[in-house]
């Protein structure tokens, strides 16, 4: 039998398949094609949303309703990961917008000059404790830091009522919380801005001994296992219990939050904002777009969604059962001191927590 | 590798082609050129390491790299990553073992059942068992989920091997006196010690890379590290840094496996000797082994996907975003497949020359393709970010064929395996008789090698594609803006805890990578049916 006819049988079969591949990866890619050219009515401005998406979704339906000749397209990633991606993509960064779920990710962008000035008028509809002390990004929503606890596993009366109480050795194996999450450095920081170095430490060598195996990876995580009893409590940020709770049902919460005393350095409240990418090739629509998230019917849709994140601007509040953003009582550590959370990095490596 | 050739056939075809004729020079120079090409594509993440790395400065690598964290993070990586190799090993051996060689009923069905587990993202397994159980977490729930998840790649090119080789030998052992079980452990698992070890590097190195099913575990290991230096510090030049460390780990671990490897070679006594295997009664093994199967496909298939179901099911309030899904997963398709061809199609000229021209150079060359594998897909997509911006002036960038490009550098070890153990087997003196009746090479090369490696590139493009269906890191950084995939719409509604819309996500990935993990397993399996009047194709890697 010569080898050559039966290899040319199956060539022919190959090459159909190989056909049908090349054609179904062409539609695909025709399809990406269409779907962005049906976008270009007018301008499209490109946002890196590191925001949940839900959020930025409603957002962005807002916007769009509103000034018809603007389309956003929107990519969702970890905001660290943004970080990353614009410093790489440098001057060509396809970024116009960037919106971000905590501070220090904006703020490591303005100290690498990436970032435009907003607007005043922009900057103005925000109190100015929330934005960047330099004018680079604009505050849109809040979050509080707040302790998670399963009723069944550790009583109310039971919890520290201070951050340094999360240290006591009598939580040993109790206590849960995620070192590597964004939303934790703020709190290290505001530790270390309270009590310093040599005691910021200590209290971090307590509470790694006290969380041993329950250091996870993100507060969803802590929040999940907090609720099924996995550990007792956890610190989180607020909204990750309501989010929760409007997920499951209320029916299957095992957990309920409650407060830090009053001003203690572990009652810190996390900005979320956005800015415009100096690289923005549509500066105009992207400072329009900034303006919107901080206008009332931006601020509106924040607080009837359910991101259960606190509006900050244009004297929206939220009509969340939450505790009301007024009557909160956090430790009054500003937005520069914050900071991109170095030093709280570097203190949380030296205890081998990073 | 150490002389694939003395595995194929009975005639020594190496000789005949290192014997250049001047008609064949410029084919070999193109070869080369192509294959050096390819190799230089794949160093493009590593080149990008070293770069950021350095701007890291050497004074802090060093202290990151030797403070004592790294030392638990050795310990977790080392201690996860012989442990699941060692297992995968056990488990994707038994399984091919009975699958192959034994009267197990039904084994047609557990040929597919087995493989599709390789399928479903881990991200999807480890958030499936950890919503069963507590226990499930940390090292154990590493252990379990990763185990489960990547056995397969043991378990195809074992049972590939245990249906080509000889059976006569084993039934000369046995006439010799020696007993069953002996015979299983010197004559049987002899034979197939290269697709053991083969499979058994490839899930080392995937381990090293793994990053999303460690997230939900809360389980640190170099790779979450590397994540987290992105994430609290925004810290490209430290996570490179470490990510060096894993492509260290890479190259230990692939030093072992070629030096396990040795230089013993599995010779048939000659390519007619292919007859059919007679299989091993099970007798009163039959319950076990059966529960065994069982077990394995209800703990790494049943557990995902009834999960899935049920928090689909639980959350039946939300409606079920048909029109998104269908278009994600026609992407994911489509991305897919076009990086499967490519990088296939990038295998092949590597395979060819290592095979066919294995010069030290060239098999080092071919091994280093192999570090891809143990890069985070952050890392691979920050490369070729970076590359696009400082060279091309980011054009292509977010591109679907950049996207493609990255995909197909991200697992094209997986492709090269497929492919170099068909172009091992291919008789190259068939080539040369094509050559002497004067076909053209451009022709010989279409209808002569191309239909002779055919199963290898199938092999190849069905790994390639069952891994990129499940990638999320890199796609998230490279997709096209207002495009997603499954795995980002999965990914985008588990952060926000809507367990019950992800769900159908994870579900269609599934679907979509059964297709051809149900191809893969039906192509090993009738192999040697296919293909009798030649040598035998067997995955040896």
């Amino acid at each position: 039998m010569s080898p050559v006819r039966p290899g040319h049988a199956r060539m022919l079969r190959r090459r159909r398949l190989v056909a049908g591949v090349v054609a179904m990866v062409l539609a695909s890619l025709t399809l990406a094609a269409c779907g962005s050219s049906s976008d270009a009515k007018g301008v499209t401005i490109t946002l890196y949303n590191g925001q949940h998406v839900q959020t930025t979704d409603a957002l962005v339906a807002g916007f769009e309703k509103k000034y018809p000749s603007i389309t956003v397209a929107v990519r969702s990633d970890d905001e660290d990961t943004f970080d990353a991606q614009i410093v790489q993509e440098g001057s060509h960064s396809p970024a116009d917008v960037f919106y971000s779920e905590n501070s220090p990710a904006l703020e490591f962008l303005q100290q690498r000059g990436l970032l435009a000035k907003v607007d005043d008028l922009t900057l103005a509809k925000t109190p100015a404790k929330y934005n960047s002390p330099q004018g680079d990004w604009v505050g849109v929503s809040a979050r509080v830091s707040v302790l998670i606890y399963n009723p069944s596993l550790i009583k109310k009366r039971d919890l520290p009522t201070t951050v340094l109480g999360l240290a006591n050795p009598k939580y040993k194996g109790e206590l849960a919380f995620a070192a590597g999450e964004t939303d934790f450095q703020p709190i290290v920081t505001s530790v270390l801005q309270a009590y310093g170095t040599a005691t910021t430490l200590k209290w971090l060598n307590g509470i790694k001994s006290n969380a041993s195996a329950h250091v996870y990876p993100d507060n969803e995580t802590i929040a999940d296992e907090v609720n099924r009893g996995a550990v007792a409590f956890g610190v989180v940020n607020q909204y990750y219990w309501y989010r929760m709770r409007a997920e499951i049902g209320a029916s299957n919460m095992r957990s309920l939050i409650t407060y830090f005393a009053p001003h203690d350095p572990g009652y810190v409240i996390d900005v979320s904002g956005a800015g415009v990418l100096k690289s923005s090739t549509h500066p105009v629509a992207a400072q329009e777009f900034l303006s919107f998230l901080v206008s009332r019917q931006g601020q509106e849709i924040i607080a009837h969604s359910i991101s259960f994140e606190y509006p900050v601007a244009s004297g929206v509040s939220t009509t969340q059962p939450e505790t009301p953003f007024s009557a909160l009582a956090p430790y009054p550590i500003d937005i520069a001191q914050l900071g991109t959370g170095e030093r709280a990095i570097a203190l949380l490596r030296e205890v081998q927590l990073l | 590798m150490t002389s694939t050739t003395a595995t194929n056939s009975s005639v020594d075809l190496d000789g005949a082609a290192a014997l250049s004729s001047p008609r064949q020079r410029p084919r070999r120079t193109a070869l080369t050129a192509v294959s050096f090409a390819v190799v230089a594509a794949l160093a493009l993440p590593l080149i990008f390491l070293i770069t950021e790395a350095t701007d890291a400065g050497a004074g802090n690598i060093w202290h990151l790299i030797w403070r004592s964290l790294t030392a638990s993070l050795l310990w977790n990586t080392v201690r996860l990553t012989v442990v699941v190799t060692a297992l995968c090993a056990v488990i994707g051996t038994l399984a091919a073992y009975c699958v192959e060689r034994t009267d197990l009923p039904g084994r047609h069905v557990w040929a597919v059942l087995v493989v599709i587990p390789f399928a479903i993202p881990d991200f999807v397994v480890s958030f499936g068992w950890s919503s069963l159980s507590t226990w499930v977490a940390g090292y154990r729930g590493a252990v379990l989920v990763m185990t489960l998840a990547v056995y397969p790649l043991v378990y195809l090119p074992v049972a590939a091997s245990f249906r080509g080789a000889d059976p006569g030998q084993e039934e000369i052992a046995r006439s010799l006196g020696a007993s069953r079980l002996s015979t299983f452990f010197r004559i049987t698992l002899g034979q197939a010690r290269r697709a053991i070890l083969g499979g058994s590097l490839l899930v080392a190195l995937v381990i090293l890379a793994e990053y999303g099913a460690f997230e939900i575990l809360g389980y640190q290991t170099f790779t979450t590290e590397i994540f987290s230096e992105f994430s609290v510090g925004f810290d490209t030049a430290s996570a490179c840094a470490l990510s060096l460390v894993l492509v260290v780990f890479s190259l230990i671990v692939m030093v072992g496996e070629s030096s396990l490897r040795g230089s013993g070679h599995v010779t048939r006594s000659g390519p007619g000797v292919q007859r059919v295997i007679t299989r091993r009664p099970l007798g009163r093994m039959k319950l076990p082994v059966l529960c065994g199967f069982v077990a394995l496909v209800a703990a790494a298939l049943g557990v995902p996907v009834g999960s899935s179901i049920y928090w689909m099911l639980e959350g039946g309030a939300h409606a079920i975003a048909g029109e998104s899904l269908l278009s994600s997963a026609l992407y994911t398709a489509g991305y897919s497949a076009a990086a499967a061809l490519v990088s296939t199609f990038m295998a092949l000229p590597v395979a060819l020359l290592v095979i066919r021209r294995p010069s030290a150079l060239n098999r080092l060359l071919t091994r280093t393709t192999f570090l891809v594998l143990a890069m985070p897909g952050l890392v691979v997509a920050l490369a070729l970010a970076y590359f696009s911006e400082q060279h091309l002036d980011s054009f292509g960038y977010q591109s679907a064929p950049l996207l493609v490009f990255a995909y197909a550098l991200m697992f094209f070890p997986l492709a090269l395996v497929g492919v170099r153990a068909s172009v091992a087997q291919a008789p190259v003196a068939l080539e040369e008789i094509a050559g002497s009746l004067g076909v053209p090479r451009r022709r010989v090369l279409l209808r002569v090698t191309l239909p002779l490696v055919a199963p290898g590139l199938g092999a190849a493009f069905c790994l390639v594609f069952l891994s990129a269906v499940t990638e999320l890191t890199a796609t998230l950084i490279l997709i096209p803006t207002g495009v997603q995939t499954l795995a980002t719409q999965f990914w985008a509604y588990q952060q926000n805890l809507s367990y019950a819309q992800a769900a159908p996500f994870a579900l269609v990935i599934i679907a979509i990578a059964a297709v051809p993990a149900y191809l893969l397993g039906r192509f090993f399996d009738r192999l040697p049916v296919r293909h009798d009047a030649r040598a035998v194709p067997r995955v040896v890697s």
